[in-house]
């Protein structure tokens, strides 16, 4: 075991823990906040594999917006602070059967497959900004460019899904939910 | 460092995030299992490409595009999920099942037009 | 950790006075490491504290009046008072927050502004103790991305904050900055990538290197207007102060904090104003190299003479935050929306086009400045165009909106029924402390 083995094994851990607490916890808010830790050592481990523009950019998207989006849809559609009821669903038992299934299948298969395999971390560094501006935009050019086609897409996406007054003929656009006060979470 | 280890914990993670996604009702926290997963996926890509030392990066710029798409798929069910909070006052994914391939069952449809779970 | 990750073969040690390049990193003794992380904390500390006062001082000049003037001479000593005074009140935890998350806030709104310095170059190579080691705690090849990232993580205290008190003020005002610095951070990370492209580099002390011969402000200036207005947006100060707008929200995301997390949150917003001056100053305003006259005469860059042009620089930039706060009045929600959205982000995104356009040209040797004409004309044609287009439809969208609202008041009364997209705005629910399942807790508290 080299020291770079501990420290993953210990970054790993943190990401497990709370990816479970995710998954687990009764709270909304406190399942954003798990995620963030989750993504913050993982963003920790890439920077171990020398992976470091990698890193940097699962910090900047991962935990600077979409668990900021996230947290704001939370926000939005008026999760309590404190316990929420009815989080989990009635299947639990089924979904811990089949996740326990797959992490067998999977973590059988990978010890199996890459018991010997090992790599020699650092020298020279794996993923430096220079490498990955030139392989992006070299080799990889054309999904690059799928991609934005893509992102634009999704983009018009959410704006056309929030605007309200574009709404199929025959609709009108006042049309609005008026048993408001009878929302969950009240009482 | 050994491969196995950043391999192992991405399996785990993965499977965290399928009990997420099965498990869960509120559609954000569905949102968040499936980050879990994406994440997995990350991991694994970026461990084996630091291990085959490919010249082309492959596995880094594949998780470069992941991250993205994940970027836009939170931004697209973000969305969604806001949309369906607006027109149902709920987020609980089981409540919304309108579009369900069912037999019509009479008793059923009062249970289906009240949103209320809660 | 992060210099020890550090691409650092052994470098040969620099002659003093050199710029610095990436290898220079990552060589220092610890306990040079450790000063310079200590002195960066105090030298931070230092300046909330000076900036305070500046800002009391320097507004009251701008309005007449003068200012703070009683502790100590010419008012120096107030901003310790205050900071003396805020530990000192009640630290009042209002019943019904979600007690861990409400403390975690204001510590995580003020880490992140004092990590992001880590990276900002004071100076050149120096001789200390007989060591040569560059002015500047750390250098990244994607230094600018850590910032960026620094300055994303930021929000997660306004955010958590609001949420966690409770209070539908404190609930608007996270939301409205989310919102606002997720907006704004795009068109901060767009305004960079000119300066990428010119420096051929992400780390800032080569970026600080690239601009001997001539600022990027002057070069790159489009790049230069875009971040000082993002970054104005990114620190939530006036004119874009709306999370905290004490005259719509109270004091939005800190209406509950008190005492020394209220310190904490303040602290935050000053540290914050630091790092996105400093880094103004080092992207765009040739970092800590001398201004032009006086880098003619010799040895202006070497030493410890460029940690003074840096101090200017850094404190005429946050000057002109000050002057903004005394002459702007607060956007609205929607303009702020707007102007990121729909002016910031195109214009950067255009502007990008014809410096990666001019490059390539300069590269093939096509003589650049009538490329640039045309090219700026052509800009200058599409963002008056789309000024001017944004005005009509704004207009006309406007009229139509205030139609329709009145239609509605005189159809239905109480159209402040709380929906979330009011307006096709999303409005967080302005009955907050109900749905924050607290009306149980205060019915048993009213019936015992």
């Amino acid at each position: 075991m080299t020291p770079a083995d501990v420290v993953f094994l210990f970054l790993g851990a943190v990401t497990l823990g709370s990816a479970v607490l995710v998954v687990t916890t009764r709270q909304l808010v406190h399942a954003a906040l798990w995620l963030v830790v989750t993504f913050g050592a993982l963003a920790a481990s890439y920077l171990l594999l020398t992976a470091e523009f990698v890193a940097w950019v699962q910090v900047l998207i991962y935990v600077g917006a979409v668990v900021v989006l996230l947290l704001f849809g939370i926000m939005l559609t008026r999760a309590p602070i404190g316990r929420s009821e009815g989080l989990d669903s009635a299947n639990r038992p089924v979904a811990i059967a089949v996740a326990a299934a797959t992490a067998a299948l999977l973590v059988t298969v990978v010890v199996a497959g890459f018991r010997e395999a090992y790599v020699e971390l650092g020298d020279p560094p794996a993923g430096t900004s220079g490498q990955m501006g030139a392989s992006i935009f070299r080799t990889w050019v054309l999904p690059f460019e799928v991609l934005s086609l893509l992102l634009l897409a999704a983009l018009i996406g959410a704006i056309v899904l929030s605007r309200r007054e574009i709404q199929p003929p025959g609709e009108s656009s006042d049309e609005r939910p008026t048993e408001r006060p009878t929302g969950p979470g009240r009482g | 460092m050994h491969i196995v280890y950043p391999a192992v914990v991405a399996a785990l993670l993965f499977s965290v995030g399928v009990y997420g996604v099965l498990a869960r009702r509120n559609a954000i926290l569905v949102l968040m299992s499936v980050e879990l997963m994406l994440n997995a996926v990350n991991l694994n890509l970026v461990a084996f490409d630091v291990w085959l030392g490919d010249a082309l990066r492959g596995g880094q710029v594949l998780t470069l595009f992941v991250i993205v798409i994940a970027a836009a798929e939170v931004g697209l069910g973000l969305a969604i999920v806001l949309l369906v909070f607006r027109n149902r006052q709920t987020v609980q994914i089981d409540a919304l099942r309108d579009l369900a391939d069912r037999d019509a069952e009479p008793a059923e449809r009062p249970e289906q037009v009240s949103t209320e779970i809660s | 950790m992060t210099t020890s990750l550090l691409a650092a073969p052994p470098a040969t040690p620099l002659a003093a006075g050199e710029a610095p390049t990436l290898e220079a990193f990552g060589l220092d003794p610890w306990w040079l490491i450790l000063a310079k992380a200590v002195l960066i904390f105090v030298f931070l500390m230092l300046m909330v504290l000076f900036e305070i006062w500046f800002e009391r001082r320097f507004m009251a000049r701008m309005q007449n009046r003068l200012g703070p003037n009683r502790v100590g001479p010419l008012g120096l000593l107030q901003p310790i008072a205050d900071g003396l005074k805020l530990p000192l009140k009640e630290d009042l935890v209002p019943r019904g927050v979600d007690r861990p998350v409400f403390i975690l806030a204001p510590a995580l709104a003020t880490m992140p502004a004092f990590l992001a310095f880590a990276i900002i170059p004071f100076g050149p190579t120096v001789s200390v103790f007989g060591h040569q080691t560059p002015l500047q705690l750390a250098d990244l090849p994607v230094a600018v991305l850590f910032v960026l990232a620094m300055s994303s993580l930021g929000v997660y205290g306004i955010v958590l904050g609001g949420w966690a008190s409770a209070s539908p003020y404190s609930l608007l005002g996270g939301l409205r900055s989310s919102a606002q610095v997720i907006s704004y951070e795009i068109g901060m990370g767009l305004s960079f990538v000119a300066v990428f492209l010119f420096a051929g580099s992400l780390s800032t002390s080569e970026i600080v290197a690239s601009q001997e011969r001539i600022w990027y402000a002057v070069v790159l200036f489009p790049s230069f207007v875009i971040y000082a207005i993002t970054m104005v947006g990114e620190v939530n100060r006036i004119p874009f102060d709306l999370p905290e707008g004490e005259g719509e929200l109270v004091g939005g995301f800190h209406t509950e904090y008190s005492s020394l997390k209220f310190g904490m949150f303040m602290l935050a917003e000053y540290v914050n104003m630091t790092t996105v001056s400093a880094l103004a100053v080092t992207l765009f305003l040739g970092g800590w190299r001398a201004p032009w006259p006086i880098s003619l005469v010799d040895g202006a860059n070497a030493g410890w003479w460029p940690v003074l042009w840096f101090m200017i620089k850094l404190l005429l930039t946050i000057s002109f935050f000050i002057w903004l706060r005394a002459t702007l009045p607060r956007v609205r929600y929607d303009q702020l929306m707007k102007l990121g959205w729909k002016v910031l982000i195109p214009g950067a995104l255009a502007w990008i086009m014809v410096v990666a356009t001019i490059r390539v040209l300069r590269n093939e040797g096509i003589s650049t400045q009538q490329v640039f004409f045309a090219v700026a004309i052509v800009l200058g044609i599409y963002i008056v165009a789309s000024y001017l287009w944004d005005a009509v439809r704004g207009n006309r969208r406007d009229a139509e909106e205030q139609e329709a609202t009145a239609a509605e008041r005189a159809g239905a009364g109480d159209s402040t029924g709380g929906d979330p997209m009011a307006g096709g705005y999303p409005v967080p629910p302005l009955d907050a402390p109900h749905y924050h399942g607290r009306n149980s807790t205060s019915k048993e508290v009213n019936r015992a």
